[in-house]
């Protein structure tokens, strides 16, 4: 901010200052409200709408103070005369705004005319009187050696200076229940740094590979356009948001379960082999295909090893033997494939199990299926029905009469459904942790 | 010097103690300027490799790209309710439903899309700074100047208090910045002002894992949407975001070029880069690949700082609440503003884009939370 109005104040290309008149006094070196505005949508290339919120928060925050109407803290973009704030009242120095020189402010604007101050301040004043009492005295005198300064000064500059005192006091001390400029939420704090952990942190990372920026960068465009039509903000989406036109059935036509799935939502299986694996239905395509193969036990095996990561630490031990059970073990009924290495790694490491065991033999497993399984599946038959049948919805074409606003429906929480299918699955023996993303299967 | 650095070893010692054990490799005839020295030369000799491979600015390469065009967003929906600040908030998996967090230690579970409050909870403290929807839908993990974190399951029964089903999982010895589920209801990630992470086990409350090199209160986190799932960032008030391998707890990569606290940061929806929020009025954009920062997105007329970062569904756009209460909607590839959101009435603490991308949801400290689209 204060580089703002530093360069606000610069002689050449700041605002342009002027004498205003403030009633039937002329103060020097003010502006008004439209210069304020229009100074920052020169220098700053913006909108007025940008302007006028920028210049407001100088405002608020006490760089600029209103001569007229000093209680309302507003740029006005009108002809309302304003001055900059004295560096010495800049709410950054963060000038202890000790109770003493507000009790001497408050006795000087008492003392000057009665009557002067309003109510939170009136009730602020015999708060202080009473808790520091001690040092009344001093405070009386003060305020008064103060005024006595004052009157020996010009009337214009009295006024300024008057206006800046009040403006800081109004900022540090504001009425209750206005906006607080100085609330800055819960104290962030520092704590001790270490060169040594530093130190071995840079050794590492200078041993580390990096790509070349061009390539980098490039993957950054392409993955942008592959998925714009995708982004519902920059393309829309079919047959309407449902935000803006209250209508769900974008939603409702892509559920997980869904009887036919959308161009859109199949077109993305194909952008990578995770995002196949994130959609529950295209999994469920996936599955049925390498069943046809005979090798579905390498996405079960994968299923099983994403549960005991993200599982319950109990379950652990009982997850690991059942894994080894059903795909490791010699003669398992889902055998899978993996290299001996990977394999001796891994049975050697069941012995201790713990949760990330079964990473190296799932990775060799999931990389398995994305370089050989995912691409075939891409050029199957039962991909290509699943696209060609796949629907592409209308346009939801906007109501005739806009300001008839539909009726917004509710939909069953998800805790609700799943308590649901819990209460089944205990007797069944499913549980609600899960395969892939959620468990969701509502709306 | 050499007390010095014992000194500064042993109180480093004191704050893993709780974690893990730390082996003091310092010889006693290293001194500390020594250590200065050698940690200076290494950092600019990083700075060096980095840039060896800088052959191209993020911008040349968009140069090729269609701009933007008007880009008109508004609010869609207010939600108004908070008696105080909205700190936090986070989306369901069912694309319209959202928790929100406040000063006050209230917790609000919405379906955003009616506008309708589905459960309240108040929380034991003031400043519930993290909130966060478990995948299931059927929880809700919160915390802030308890230093706690608490999962609270939701139940639709009216009668039932939900507090009563509280349970406390994270234990921080400083307030609780940022929480988040991994892939599922079992596991927590935290981060706090006390400076680490940690990965916690929601069925026993048991520390699985916790991560120290920030120098500084960390204020944020997000899980990287990657193919081995294995990985988080983080950043903090000591201007550096960090990469972290969640199996060793290790550090793999570190960015230090923000020049204030680091509030937000976000992934890049392909996982291969990050954007974070400063209170140095900027937002950045890191490549993991490249180990470096490929842009920065500022502009001379926005003089606070970014709370809070989403990029869009494509990663095209990048969103940032700021604490001048707008949103400015950021093109990320030719590094241009594209649109400045106004409406909130005070600062906007948090910001994220639904599940489906169909909108983005701000809370701001005017106690309310808006849907734009």
């Amino acid at each position: 901010m204060e580089r703002v109005i530093v360069a606000m104040q610069d002689p050449d290309m700041g605002v342009k200052m002027r004498n205003q008149r403030l009633l039937i006094t002329v103060i020097p070196h003010a502006m008004t409200g439209n210069d304020v505005i229009e100074w920052l949508i020169q220098k700053y290339n913006i909108t007025e709408e940008e302007a006028r919120h920028l210049g407001g928060l100088l405002v608020q925050y006490g760089y600029i103070y209103p001569l007229r109407d000093p209680r309302s803290l507003l740029l006005r973009s009108d002809d309302s005369p304003y001055r900059f704030q004295t560096p010495y009242f800049w709410t950054s120095s963060r000038w202890p705004a000790s109770e003493l020189d507000y009790a001497i402010y408050l006795a000087k604007k008492n003392i000057r005319k009665q009557g002067e101050l309003v109510d939170y301040e009136k009730e602020n004043y015999s708060i202080l009187h009473k808790r520091i009492n001690h040092t009344w005295d001093f405070v009386v005198m003060q305020a008064r050696e103060q005024l006595r300064a004052s009157k020996q000064r010009r009337k214009a500059d009295r006024i300024v200076l008057e206006c800046q005192e009040q403006a800081y006091w109004l900022i540090n001390k504001p009425c209750p229940g206005a906006f607080d400029v100085l609330d800055l939420g819960p104290e962030r704090c520092n704590v001790l740094s270490s060169r040594v952990a530093l130190i071995e942190h840079s050794r590492r990372a200078l041993g580390r590979n990096r790509v070349k920026s061009s390539i980098c960068l490039e993957s950054f465009m392409k993955y942008s356009e592959q998925y714009l039509h995708h982004d519902p903000i920059m393309s829309g989406c079919l047959p309407s948001n449902p935000w803006i036109s209250d209508d769900t059935a974008h939603w409702t036509i892509n559920t997980d379960m869904v009887g036919t799935p959308t161009r859109l939502r199949v077109e993305r299986w194909s952008f990578s082999f995770m995002e196949l694996l994130n959609d529950s239905m295209g999994r469920r395509e996936f599955m049925i295909y390498l069943e046809k193969e005979f090798s579905a036990e390498n996405l079960c095996f994968w299923v099983a090893c994403e549960d005991l990561r993200h599982g319950e630490s109990s379950k652990i031990i009982l997850k690991v033997e059942e894994v080894y059970k059903n795909f490791l073990a010699p003669g398992a009924a889902r055998w899978v494939n993996i290299d001996s290495k990977t394999m001796e790694r891994t049975l050697e490491g069941i012995k201790r199990p713990h949760r990330f065991i079964m990473d190296d033999a799932q990775m060799h497993i999931y990389f398995l299926m994305k370089k050989d399984s995912y691409p075939r599946y891409l050029k199957s038959e039962l991909y290509k029905n699943m696209l060609a049948k796949a629907i592409v919805p209308q346009e939801t074409k906007k109501s005739v009469f806009p300001f008839m606003r539909r009726q917004r429906h509710s939909s069953p929480s998800p805790a609700m459904v799943t308590q649901a299918t819990e209460d089944d699955g205990k007797a069944k023996g499913a549980g609600p942790t899960g395969t892939s993303s959620t468990t969701n299967s509502q709306i | 010097d050499f007390l010095h650095i014992c000194k500064q070893c042993f109180i480093l010692w004191l704050r893993e103690k709780q974690f893990s054990l730390f082996f003091c490799e310092v010889q006693p005839n290293e001194t500390l300027t020594n250590l200065k020295a050698e940690s200076d030369t290494l950092k600019t000799k990083l700075e060096d490799e980095r840039a060896k491979l800088h052959d191209v600015e993020l911008h040349q390469v968009a140069e090729k790209v269609d701009g933007l065009g008007q880009f008109i967003m508004k609010t869609r929906r207010t939600l108004k309710g908070h008696g105080n600040k909205v700190l936090c908030m986070d989306w369901c998996k069912d694309k319209r439903r959202i928790v929100s967090s406040s000063q006050d230690g209230k917790v609000i579970v919405w379906d955003a899309f009616t506008t309708n409050k589905e459960h309240a909870v108040t929380m034991p403290c003031t400043w519930v700074m993290a909130c966060a929807y478990a995948p299931s839908g059927c929880a809700v993990a919160c915390g802030g100047l308890d230093n706690k974190c608490s999962v609270y399951p939701l139940s639709l029964d009216k009668n039932e208090n939900l507090a009563a089903k509280k349970k406390s999982v994270a234990m921080h010895t400083n307030y609780l910045s940022a929480c988040s589920f991994t892939n599922s209801d079992m596991q927590i990630l935290t981060s706090s002002g006390d400076g680490t992470c940690a990965l916690w086990d929601v069925e026993s409350g048991q520390l699985l894992q916790s991560f120290h090199g920030h120098t500084a209160d960390v204020l944020c986190l997000d899980l990287a949407p990657s193919e081995t799932g294995n990985t988080f960032v983080s950043g903090g008030c000591d201007k550096k975001a960090n990469v972290w391998d969640m199996r060793s707890g290790q550090c793999i990569q570190s960015f230090e070029t923000h020049e204030s606290d680091i509030n937000s940061v976000r992934y890049y929806p392909s996982g291969d880069a990050f954007a974070s929020g400063s209170d140095d009025a900027t937002c950045r954009l890191y490549d993991l690949r490249a180990d470096r920062e490929v842009a920065i997105y500022s502009k001379e007329s926005i003089i606070f700082g970014a709370s809070s970062v989403d990029f869009s569904l494509s990663g095209r756009l990048l969103f940032g609440g700021y604490n001048d209460y707008t949103i400015n909607v950021w093109d990320v590839l030719k590094g241009t503003r594209v649109s400045i959101l106004f409406g909130h009435e005070n600062r906007v603490s948090t910001l994220r884009l639904s599940p489906d991308g169909t909108a983005f949801c701000t809370g701001s400290w005017d106690h309310t939370l808006r849907i734009w689209a």
